[in-house]
């Protein structure tokens, strides 16, 4: 690795640590319902929603209230994603579809796939957002979710955190006051500061029409624009992902240099790293927090360092084809592929360790395009869960499940009924969080397995029909068109569904896996290289989704409802700790161990042994 | 040995652990526990007696096919079955010594008739036909035919049918010693017995059931920890399922090799669910009961043995328990005016006739320290005065002198109704000896008080220790006594007591314990009197000593048969215990997979991606040899671990931070190393034997 990369990944590293404090002891005064020094400028505006939705400030919820209210507000929100992505030829005014997209692009299967994505914070996009979606659907339809759904991950963490820190408690909160407040005192100062920001730093914010201009070699290019900043910072800062434009971070007008890119990845991990020192705080011991930090720093570290190691070594083929890789004053060397030359190995391979570590999703290059081992700690940090800092709120329930999961183990080593932050860990606690597991790990599980071998029709070749053999084309079954391509012209039948992807082989099968991680992680990130725009992939990806999402946080929330009825154990000698070193390990150990043991079989024909075929290291068995 | 030594070596009679008759019976209820009904109890071992029918059945398809791997899926099948084998082995031997000890007590059922009164008539009827309510006679010779509780007069007892202590014991009407129990037998004296059980429910039976195991009900932490084990069954079936669609497109894409077959597969997921810990889980609980029944103490349920591992707080009698029963009198203090010798010369007279431990001490402390030789009551005409509960006092009636020795009050009363006053010096003797945690006798003579007696608790050797262990361990103990604060605190220091609890009532135990719970804590106590039984009841771990009342027995969810309290600490470290072999056999059956997957990974795509080969860290020879070490080494980990298993991970108390570290060191990177070295060496004998 490089002692650029070596020193971004340091300094990236003690900003986080150094926001999060203040920003974690902020949001637990916002979430607590004390003053801040937003209070009176905000207050009022929190009563105004308040009064407008006939929200009860002081109502306590059960978590079974509470899980409805959750799902009530994101069913809304995606119906009406839908709807509107479906219509979005219809509403034209005031500038707001200047390229007159319609319903032809936003086909019914892909309409759901991205509403359940930007419902979910997944932001997976499996269309071309220049040609898809008019500005509209960007504002609002979409960048609605990219609000919602980043403060009800953050609603959920509060809860939970509430089950830990009340005791004999029948409510854990009120989630329409905790989506409030998240939305009101976090993400819209933040937000509106940090998007005065990428303006000043030269993203575009405006509704102009794509422009059409002539290149220096003569060329036509369109220039597509539009008000992009303020879907910049949100995506960012709620961990969504969803780009404006299809390159995502890595097109210079989301993210013009190399400022505007360490804004961006703040944005991602600030709100994440903060939560824990919010959970430590309203738990009344910030240790228990710095605890968990220091297993997410320990775990984001290990990533960032590995990847940026393999990207600059580089990959051995090119050296035996006597290409340099080496490092050198005006070269960066290593595996360039895939990469902007404005941000190179060190901001690339940093950036693709903090967004999918998160569950944000951007990309500033294309992970598909990392060497074997560089592209594993990318779907790695998927497969843990999302649980390495991890999405707004996402992340620390994520985690706080691999804790309970830990400390069930742990506490039995010790020769007591296992407790965490007071709470005693049962039957129930422990079978939510097995619960969850399971559920995550058969819906990678399966949907790449279905995925990696699936025909439409069974033993079909792909084919294509320009618009001449159309009568030929309306002979095909029509099970045919589940692996059709939206929109594509010729229209394309792949048939197999690992024709869709872009590489055979283990890639092949590592590009199907990264996007049901991805999917399932709701993280969005693509592997790249998978051609995901056909009904079977927009529907199984929307169901891999959906079940990632509320199949997490539904039993989360059931632990919060069980945690709060709960006394609270008073510590003793005899308690083991959980804000030591100990624990940190052990925390490590558990989510390393955990995902590595399900996703062991898969990985190996993925990633390892494309790894050991490009570097052969011994004579097999 | 210090004394509670000496009862810990009385109560291990144990038989040895793996004693030929319990090892012969375990080998043949390994092969009846094959059963499906019986292993279905068992999610994680059903998967693998599932897959071993699976196998099996291809092996019997296979060898009408004259296949050429038959001898790699015979091993396959064999070792499989034998991993089903193998952990009804373990759960019988946890069985085995309960089976045994529960044969012995069957005997002790006899038939017997029994004498009921019917309205002061007797008639014999069998044992069976007592119901609760009637009435029996028992004379010596006869067995007590049903749990019942004394009525009517004083016999001795040979109980050593149930507690295996061959002195007998009294058992009388009134007070705390009334119950006797069924199948014991009455050595002296007649007693009539009121019955307080129905044939079926009597302790005997219920002791019976409970040493079998035939009631066992899983406990709280047993039936997460069966969940998450589960669970991860759950997932593992998912990674192996999977597997074989995922091995569809890899062949296809390197177009080389074939898809593993079931057998490969059916291994690969037997050696990934947790089947160490899964294989051992019963048996640990098992085995926990059982060293809980070695020291002579019965648990009810195994949810109060696990409950004891989680106690917060610890409530302990004193007499008895922290100190040894009796107390003794260390020193005379003379009021103003007053000789020492004269003093010791009036507390010996006082106490001759009195046979108390306590009265005995003052004459021999007289003795030994004054040289005043005991006297003869009757050359005296010494005229004893016994203790009464109205007076409080006890002495002799000399001619021209009273003497009396009792409680202060109590004496302070007697001079004052004869005259005389109690000297503010000899209060404040009284005052100073009560601090230093001695109970304070005073001795008077018809209206003088002369001076008093120290009378001292003796805090039993080895306590101090004991209480620092229990403290390093998070556990507070508290001292319940009668004694007044002063005493009580004196003695509390003494034996290194975190709290106590003086001039206890039943009622003041009860709220303390109310107090601890409502703080989340767990408290457990020992008691015997039948005004204990609210707290024993309402304790979470109530261990009531046998010499106790019916009523007590009932209310404790432990009977300590030996009853002797200091038994409750014992307790305490089997539950914990327990729990950590639980927790440290799941850790390494967890660490284990790593191993077993670089060993099965590549030699399951070994055509196909030769380059997985590189995985093969330990250079196992073939694909065969591999995944048969990787199966056989997950078979015989099971019976490796049996002993751990039944005597439980060995326990110092210490802070739980240590022993996490030391157990995460020892079962968590132990478990993901010790296999390599294990399945290198199954490997290579493999290939020397020639079966792979």
């Amino acid at each position: 690795m490089s002692v650029n990369g070596f020193l971004q990944i340091l300094i990236y590293f003690g900003i986080i640590v150094a926001i999060t404090k203040p920003l974690g002891a902020f949001m637990a005064k916002v979430f607590e319902g004390e003053k801040t020094f937003l209070y009176r400028i905000l207050r009022p505006l929190e009563r105004m929603v308040y009064r407008i939705c006939g929200i009860k400030e002081d109502e306590d919820m059960p978590w079974t209230t509470y899980a409805i209210a959750m799902l009530a507000f994101s069913a809304v929100g995606m119906v009406l994603t839908y709807v509107l992505l479906r219509t979005q030829g219809m509403i034209n005014f005031a500038g707001l579809n200047p390229q007159g997209v319609g319903a032809k692009e936003m086909t019914p299967d892909l309409a759901l796939n991205t509403a359940a994505s930007f419902t979910t914070n997944t932001n997976w996009q499996n269309y071309v957002p220049e040609t898809t979606l008019s500005y509209f659907s960007n504002m609002v339809s979409l960048a609605i979710h990219n609000w919602m759904s980043a403060a009800t991950g953050m609603a959920i963490a509060i809860a939970l955190i509430r089950g830990f820190s009340r005791k004999s408690a029948k409510g854990i909160g009120n989630f329409w006051v905790d989506t409030v407040r998240a939305t009101i005192y976090v993400l819209l100062p933040i937000a509106l500061v940090g998007g005065v920001i990428f303006i000043a730093g030269g993203v575009p914010q405006n509704f102009l029409p794509y422009q059409v201009v002539t290149t220096l070699e003569g060329a036509k290019q369109t220039i597509a624009q539009g008000p992009v900043a303020s879907q910049e910072i949100i995506k960012m800062l709620g961990t969504n992902g969803g780009g404006f434009f299809n390159a995502n971070s890595a097109h210079p007008f989301e993210n013009p240099n190399n400022f505007i890119n360490l804004l961006q990845i703040l944005a991602i991990f600030c709100i994440p790293a903060g939560l824990t020192y919010t959970f430590g705080k309203m738990v009344g011991n910030t240790k228990q927090g710095w605890a968990i930090f220091g297993a997410m720093s320990a775990m984001f570290l290990t990533g960032a360092f590995v990847c940026n190691a393999a990207e600059q070594s580089g990959n051995p083929y090119f050296a035996k084809a006597g290409i340099m890789t080496e490092q050198t004053t005006t070269q960066p060397g290593g595996n360039m592929e895939g990469k902007e030359m404005r941000f190179g190995i060190g901001a690339s391979t940093l950036f693709a360790t903090v967004t999918t570590d998160a569950s944000c999703g951007a990309v500033n290059g294309m992970h598909d395009s990392y060497t074997p081992l560089g592209g594993l700690v990318p779907l790695f940090n998927i497969l843990t869960g999302e649980v390495i800092f991890g999405g707004v709120g996402a992340g620390l329930y994520g985690m706080l499940m691999f804790a309970i999961i830990g400390v069930f183990i742990a506490g039995l080593m010790v020769g007591r009924t296992p407790e965490y932050i007071g709470k005693k860990i049962e039957k129930f606690e422990v079978q939510m969080a097995m619960l969850v597991v399971l559920i995550l790990a058969a819906c990678i599980l399966g949907f790449t397995a279905m995925s990696a071998n699936t025909s439409y029709p069974p033993g079909a070749t792909a084919v294509t029909f320009d618009d001449k053999h159309a009568a030929d084309e309306a002979k095909l079954p029509p099970l045919a068109s589940w692996n059709h391509v939206n929109t594509s012209s010729p229209s394309n039948y792949l048939g197999a569904t690992t024709n869709n992807t872009n590489n055979g082989g283990a890639h092949g099968f590592s590009e199907i896996l990264y996007m049901y991680a991805s999917a399932t992680g709701n993280n969005g990130s693509a592997f790249a290289g998978i051609t995901g725009n056909t009904p079977h992939y927009n529907v199984t990806g929307m169901i891999a989704m959906l079940v990632g999402r509320f199949f997490m946080i539904i039993p989360l929330l059931a632990i919060a409802g069980s945690l709060a009825a709960k006394k609270r154990v008073p510590e003793s000698l005899g308690t083991f700790s959980t804000d030591s070193g100990t624990f940190v390990a052990l925390l490590i150990g558990v989510v390393i161990l955990v995902n590595a043991l399900t996703f062991f079989p898969a990985l190996a024909l993925g990633p390892i042994v494309e790894h050991f075929q490009m570097t052969p290291t011994r004579k097999p068995i | 040995m210090n004394e509670i030594e000496a009862t810990n070596q009385r109560s291990r009679k144990s038989t040895k652990l793996f004693e030929p008759t319990i090892l012969v019976r375990a080998c043949k209820e390994a092969f009846f526990k094959l059963d499906p009904r019986t292993v279905a109890k068992n999610p994680v071992m059903f998967v693998v007696e599932v897959g071993s029918v699976v196998t099996t059945f291809l092996l019997i398809r296979g060898l009408m096919e004259h296949n050429k791997d038959n001898l790699f899926v015979g091993q396959v099948t064999v070792w499989l079955w034998f991993t089903v084998l193998f952990a009804n082995f373990a759960e019988a031997m946890a069985e085995g010594r309960g089976k045994a000890q529960a044969d012995s007590l069957r005997k002790a059922k006899t038939d017997t008739i029994a004498r009921r009164l019917v309205n002061g008539v007797e008639e014999r009827v069998a044992a069976p036909a007592l119901r609760k309510g009637d009435i029996y006679v028992c004379e010596p010779g006869d067995f007590v035919a049903a749990d019942g509780e004394v009525i009517e007069g004083i016999a001795s007892v040979d109980e050593s049918a149930i507690t295996g202590e061959s002195a007998p014991v009294i058992r009388e009407s009134g007070g705390d010693r009334s119950a006797v129990t069924g199948g014991t037998r009455v050595l002296s004296d007649r007693i009539v017995v009121r019955v307080t059980s129905n044939p079926g429910e009597s302790f005997l039976d219920r002791m019976i059931a409970l040493v079998e195991g035939a009631q066992r009900q899983k406990t709280p932490n047993e039936i997460a920890l069966s969940i998450l084990l589960s669970g991860l069954t759950i997932v593992f079936l998912f990674a192996t399922v999977t597997l074989v669609p995922f091995a569809h497109y890899s062949v296809r894409a390197a177009s080389a090799g074939e898809v593993p077959s079931i057998t490969v597969m059916v291994a690969l997921l037997v050696c990934l669910i947790p089947t160490t810990i899964g294989g051992l889980l019963s048996a640990i609980g098992i085995a926990g009961m059982d060293r809980v029944m070695q020291h002579n103490v019965l648990a009810m349920s195994g949810k109060a043995v696990e409950a004891a591992g989680d106690v917060n707080t610890l409530l302990l009698d004193k007499t008895g328990t922290i100190t040894i029963g009796n107390r003794q009198a260390t020193a005379f203090h003379p009021a103003p005016g007053v000789k020492e010798q004269d003093v010791a010369d009036a507390a010996q007279l006082a106490s001759l006739a009195d046979e108390t431990p306590e009265g005995r001490s003052v004459v021999v402390l007289a003795k030994e320290k004054y040289g005043i030789r005991e006297r003869d009551m009757e050359s005296l005409h010494a005229e004893f005065v016994e203790f009464t509960a109205q007076t409080r006092m006890s002495g002799v009636d000399l001619p021209g002198r009273k003497i009396r020795k009792g409680a202060g009050q109590s004496i302070q009363r007697f001079v004052e109704e004869q005259g005389g006053s109690m000297a503010p010096q000899v209060r404040e003797i009284i005052e100073r000896i009560s601090k230093e945690g001695g109970t304070p006798l005073a001795v008077a003579e018809n209206d003088r008080i002369l001076g008093v007696i120290q009378l001292k608790d003796i805090v039993k050797g080895g306590m101090k220790a004991r209480f620092d262990q229990m403290r390093a361990m998070g556990i507070k103990t508290v001292m319940i006594t009668g004694d007044n604060p002063l005493t009580a605190a004196a003695i509390a220091a003494e034996a290194g007591v975190d709290d106590y609890l003086a001039e206890a009532t039943p009622e003041m135990k009860l709220a303390y314990i109310r107090n601890e719970q409502s703080g989340g804590r767990l408290v457990a106590m020992t008691g015997d009197g039948t005004n204990d039984a609210p707290a024993l009841a309402q304790a979470d771990v109530g261990v009531a000593m046998n010499t106790g009342t019916q009523a007590a027995k009932e209310a404790g969810n432990m009977v300590d048969l030996d009853s002797n309290p200091t038994k409750l600490i014992e307790i305490v470290e089997i539950g914990k215990q327990m729990l950590m072999t639980r927790g440290s056999l799941t850790t390494f059956s967890i660490a284990n997979d790593v191993a077993k997957y670089f060993a099965i990974i590549p030699a399951m795509f070994f055509v196909t991606y030769p380059e997985l080969g590189a995985l093969n860290v330990i250079r196992l020879t073939n694909p065969h040899s591999a995944i048969l070490a990787a199966v056989i080494f997950n078979a015989l980990i099971i019976v490796a671990l049996i002993p751990l298993a039944l005597r439980g991970v060995s326990y110092k108390p210490a802070s739980a931070a240590q022993i996490l570290r030391k157990n995460l060191l020892i079962y968590g990177v132990g478990g993901i190393i010790a296999p390599f070295p294990c399945i290198w060496i199954i490997d290579r004998a493999l290939v020397a034997m020639g079966l792979a």
